[in-house]
């Protein structure tokens, strides 16, 4: 029965925010269908650009069905979107589906071996650091990861490439290797923009971690598995850090979420071909209908990604799940 | 309903009593001299300021006093189990020794001191919500220390775990095993908190405030239970309390403290009948009894225990005491003995002429700074 | 619950007066010694430090003091203007809804679950692309997009005092809403929106890093300190002179850490939550 309950509970947060979910989808269904209309003058004219030509812009009107009321262009054009048609480039003629579908794996690997690196820096360092609070490891910890707050991934990124890429050439600067070309080729070419990428991961998380981890330390449950004879080790790993890691499984979430729907900077910089690259790369060549195809799916990605943590979370916390 | 079932006739027995305690050796606890002191931002406080105590194997004392008045804190120092520094704790100091079954555990490293408790000595905290780990299933807080302390496999470890839950009275053991500490009630929590703290066969039950918020009932059964497995058990308790009911009838000794220190100790029914210090005397009148007229409510104690940063000079209970004179606000009284064992820290104790001893005779003064 | 107050330390004044400096040089730009930050010196290409040229200059010719303290402007014109345009909207409304608690807070609140829903630097690298990169149309939405998170944090702010004694006194006295939260309310809660803002100001100042590495920041003689590090990062800068980038680099990173310090000092100096009472 208790079973049940709890059951309960869960099945309604989970239809609360299912129905949050769907009036985010919807909305952004919307904004990304606006997006067309901010364009200045005849939307034709700026997506074609130095393309516009008379047969050019009358198929962009079609497409777009520009010539009727607002509402039934939406409709028309979601019916397409649910169709799984996002359009096709002007330009590449290639489908907005097929490019995301070469793009989003450069972007799931990115975001893999960042998170990788960063959480073993960033959770080994917590625990050494708060085993032993305002000693001068936690000091030291405390302070280089402050500093690396205010050192964007734009200005890693540049001092990586200076060091790491044109003085020493350890690894290429940009340009992404296909893993059929061999791991250790692939995984070097990705290795400059997943440092950079997750050097303020490491931040974020190793400062997350540190405070929960040291409030966590004071708590009555701590002192009872000490009043076990447990070892420090023991205890650190199997009592503390999972109570603790809740806000950094949360902020891990959301940063996966937006690495996930573009590291703009670090794939445009490093060349690597992932969704934020190609957003990029379309919004310099006035591919609009291209730019909004994506926006529009990763957006919603992003959303179902933070979804997704959100759910996990409340399977691992058994405390959310009281509600 | 507290089945006992395959306690004493199952195979994973052996892990569970400790061998038969040496009969050569001394008494099983001996606390001498004992101080903790933090320090804080506010200044020094001493928690626990020079006590001494004594309890044999098997016997019970209870531990009494108001919030605040180091009784917690003293639970916490004779097993060396301090707080680590925190925000407001920039240090702990502790002095003194505490002998357990003839070893002296003051001076034992870290690491040793880690073997001694669990297995030894373990205790019984006051609020099973927080000192049950919240995100970790009730199986394995209680199969862990059996695992990493008593070298048991996975099944026999698990197996123990649901004899010790059927032990404390918990039905259907095997499903709460399965269980997450908020998924109990409040008695079935202090129950598996209870579970967990004999898992190792300890030789000493330090049980601190164990029926603090449960109500009247199971308080009850939880009490009788914790008499039940140490009679079993051959274990000796110190049961912690703010409460003299608690201890009525189920400790052999009663130590009242206040302030950090212990004010009167006697045997239990000794303590009950002739209180020697006032402040003892105003814990009993707080109790609430069934022979009180209805409508009549126990007697706080009017007043706050003192600041333990900042003390004036003379007996600590002075400021509240409706009997202190000049002599009480100006010198400390020491604990001293009035005979059959005793003890009390008191200028003008209440009732000593119905005392064995006289006043004139007492005995060497223990405790004083 | 003054004297248990955390002192804010010698490292915070020097973090705030770096910050006074940086934007005192930026307002002042004209008026100092110093070349236009568009004028090529062609007797100067990519030379380092002198006294012609305090930190050198570009693969241009232009003097890179000069481009860092005129780019300054276009950093903290973004930074600070779009953080006041969250401030004035978010403030607003999130001492409303703290205050008014209800149906004003359902509505408003959920209103910030969704715009928080969206990827925030896709949403605006997006609008951008769309609708134009002036210096006034980046700070606006910016601006925009930083209402939620301010909303959010002025709320629970707000939220904390709405029950307190003194608040209930003005009420029962019949002060107005309005009168209770300019004053009653909002000096309670300046100091943690203060401490947030700068830390978002920080933030911001980086959004315009980016966005000027994605070519999305104002368009580029103008030089802000994105587009001097992003010129300083392409056509072979990084081998020939790798100070274009790096200067402006440490500039950023000493204005962002004095930002992260100021914000964090003050933080924690006005954290009343464990103060006693």
């Amino acid at each position: 029965m208790r079973e049940r309950t709890d059951g309960g509970v869960l099945l309604a947060y989970l239809a609360k925010r299912l129905v949050e979910l769907t009036a985010v989808v919807f909305l952004i269904s919307i904004l990304a269908f606006l997006l067309v209309h901010l364009l200045p003058g005849d939307p034709s004219v700026a997506i074609l650009g130095p393309f516009d030509t008379p047969s050019a812009r009358a198929e962009v009107l079609r497409q777009l069905g520009l010539n009727r009321p607002l509402p039934m262009q939406y409709l028309t054009w979601l019916g397409n979107v649910l169709h799984g048609n996002l359009g096709r480039s002007f330009l590449t003629k290639q489908t907005v589906a097929t490019t995301i579908g070469e793009a989003f794996p450069i972007d799931l690997e990115l975001v893999v071996v960042s998170q990788v690196l960063a959480f073993a820096v960033a959770i080994p360092l917590a625990l050494v650091a708060a085993r032993r609070p305002n000693r001068a490891l936690d000091r030291l910890a405390t302070a280089t990861t402050f500093g690396m707050l205010s050192v964007p991934a734009f200005i890693l990124a540049v001092l990586l490439a200076l060091v790491l890429a044109v003085e020493v050439h350890a690894f290429p600067a940009s340009g992404f290797t296909h893993l059929s070309n061999g791991v250790i080729p692939n995984l070097k070419s990705v290795a400059l923009g997943s440092i950079a990428l997750a050097a303020g991961s490491v931040a974020v998380y190793f400062r997350l971690l540190r405070s929960e981890l040291i409030s966590t330390l004071q708590e009555d449950f701590i002192t009872m598995a000490r009043a076990k004879g447990l070892s420090t080790r023991y205890i650190l790993m199997r009592h503390a850090l999972r109570p603790s890691s809740f806000s950094l499984l949360a902020s891990a979430g959301i940063n996966i979420g937006s690495l996930l729907t573009g590291a703009f900077v670090v794939e445009y910089l490093f060349q690597l071909p992932g969704i934020g690259y190609q957003i990029i790369v379309s919004i310099d060549s006035r591919d609009y209908l291209m730019v909004q195809g994506m926006a529009l799916v990763v957006a919603v990605a992003y959303v179902l990604v933070n979804f997704a943590a959100d759910l996990l979370l409340g399977v691992l916390d058994p405390r959310v799940r009281r509600g | 309903m507290r089945s006992r079932a395959g306690w004493t006739s199952s195979r994973t027995t052996r892990h569970l009593i400790f061998p038969p305690v040496d009969q050569a050796l001394g008494p099983m606890l001996e606390v001498d001299g004992l101080r903790t002191s933090f320090r804080t931002p506010r200044g020094v406080v001493r928690a626990v300021d020079g006590v001494s105590l004594g309890l044999d194997r098997g016997r019970t004392l209870g531990i009494v006093g108001e919030t605040g008045s180091g009784k917690t804190m003293l639970a916490r120092s004779i097993m060396g189990l301090l707080p680590a520094g925190g925000r407001d704790r920039l240090g702990v100091e502790r002095s003194g020794t505490v002998r357990f079954a003839g070893h002296d555990l003051t001076g034992l490293p870290p690491a040793q001191l880690r073997q001694v408790w669990g297995t030894q000595i373990a205790m019984v905290f006051q609020d099973p919500m927080t000192a049950l780990n919240p995100v970790v299933r009730v199986g394995r807080q209680i199969t862990e220390s059996l695992r990493l302390r008593m070298g048991m496999g996975r099944s026999d470890a698990k197996e123990t775990a649901l004899a010790l839950l059927s032990s404390v009275g918990i039905a259907d053991p095997g499903r709460h095993l399965r269980s997450y500490p908020h998924e109990l009630s409040g008695g079935m929590r202090q129950r598996v908190m209870i579970a967990i703290a004999i898992a190792c066969g300890p030789r000493l039950l330090l049980a601190d405030e164990p029926t603090t918020g449960l109500d009247v009932t199971i308080q009850a059964q939880i009490l009788d239970l914790l008499a039940d497995l140490q009679r079993e058990r051959s274990m000796a308790m110190v049961l912690v309390t703010h409460d003299l009911g608690v201890v009525a009838g189920r400790a052999d000794e009663t130590a009242v403290m206040y302030a950090g220190r212990i004010v009167e100790q006697a045997a239990t029914a000794e303590l009950f009948a002739h209180p020697l210090m006032p402040y003892s005397q105003a814990l009993l009148a707080a109790i609430p009894r069934l022979a009180d007229a209805a409508g009549t409510r126990p007697k706080p104690i009017p007043g706050r225990p003192p600041d333990l940063a900042s003390l004036a000079p003379g007996c600590r209970f002075a400021p509240r005491c409706p009997y202190a004179r000049e002599r009480c606000r100006e010198a400390d009284p020491p604990l001293v003995e009035a005979g059959s064992g005793h003890r009390f820290a008191c200028w003008y104790p209440l009732s000593l002429e119905d005392a064995d001893t006289p006043a004139s005779d007492l005995g060497d003064s223990q405790g004083e700074a | 619950m003054g004297e248990s107050r955390r002192p804010l330390g010698a490292l915070f004044w020097v973090c705030l007066a770096f910050i006074v400096l940086v934007i005192l040089a930026a307002a002042l730009a004209n008026f100092l010694p110093i070349p236009s930050p568009t004028a090529q010196d062609y007797a100067a290409i990519n030379t380092g430090p002198s006294l012609h040229h305090l930190l050198g200059t570009d693969d241009l010719g232009r003097d890179l003091l000069s481009r860092i303290i005129f780019g300054a402007r276009v950093s903290l014109v973004i930074g600070f203007g779009s953080i006041a345009i969250g401030l004035l909207i978010g403030g607003t409304l999130g001492l409303l809804a703290g205050f008014r608690g209800g149906a004003t807070d359902a509505v408003i609140n959920a209103g910030s679950f969704v715009i928080l829903a969206f990827p925030p630097l896709l949403a605006i690298v997006v609008i951008v692309a769309f609708w134009g990169r002036s210096l006034w149309k980046l700070t606006l939405i910016i601006g925009i997009a930083a209402i939620p998170q301010l909303f959010r944090v002025i709320r629970a702010s707000t939220m904390s005092y709405a029950n307190r004694d003194f608040i209930t006194a003005a009420r029962a006295m019949g002060a107005s809403t309005r009168r209770i939260i300019v004053r009653e309310l909002l000096p309670n809660v300046a100091p943690s929106a203060i401490s947030f803002a700068l830390v978002g100001v920080a933030v911001v100042i980086v959004l315009e890093g980016s966005l000027a590495f994605l070519g999305l920041s104002v368009s580029l003689p103008t030089p802000s300190w994105g587009n001097i590090i992003f010129e300083g990062a392409s056509n072979n800068n990084l081998q020939l002179n790798p100070f274009i980038a790096l200067w402006p680099a440490l500039a950023m990173f000493l204005l962002l850490t004095s930002l992260n310090i100021v914000g964090d000092r003050l933080r924690e100096h006005f954290d009343v939550r464990e103060g006693g009472l």
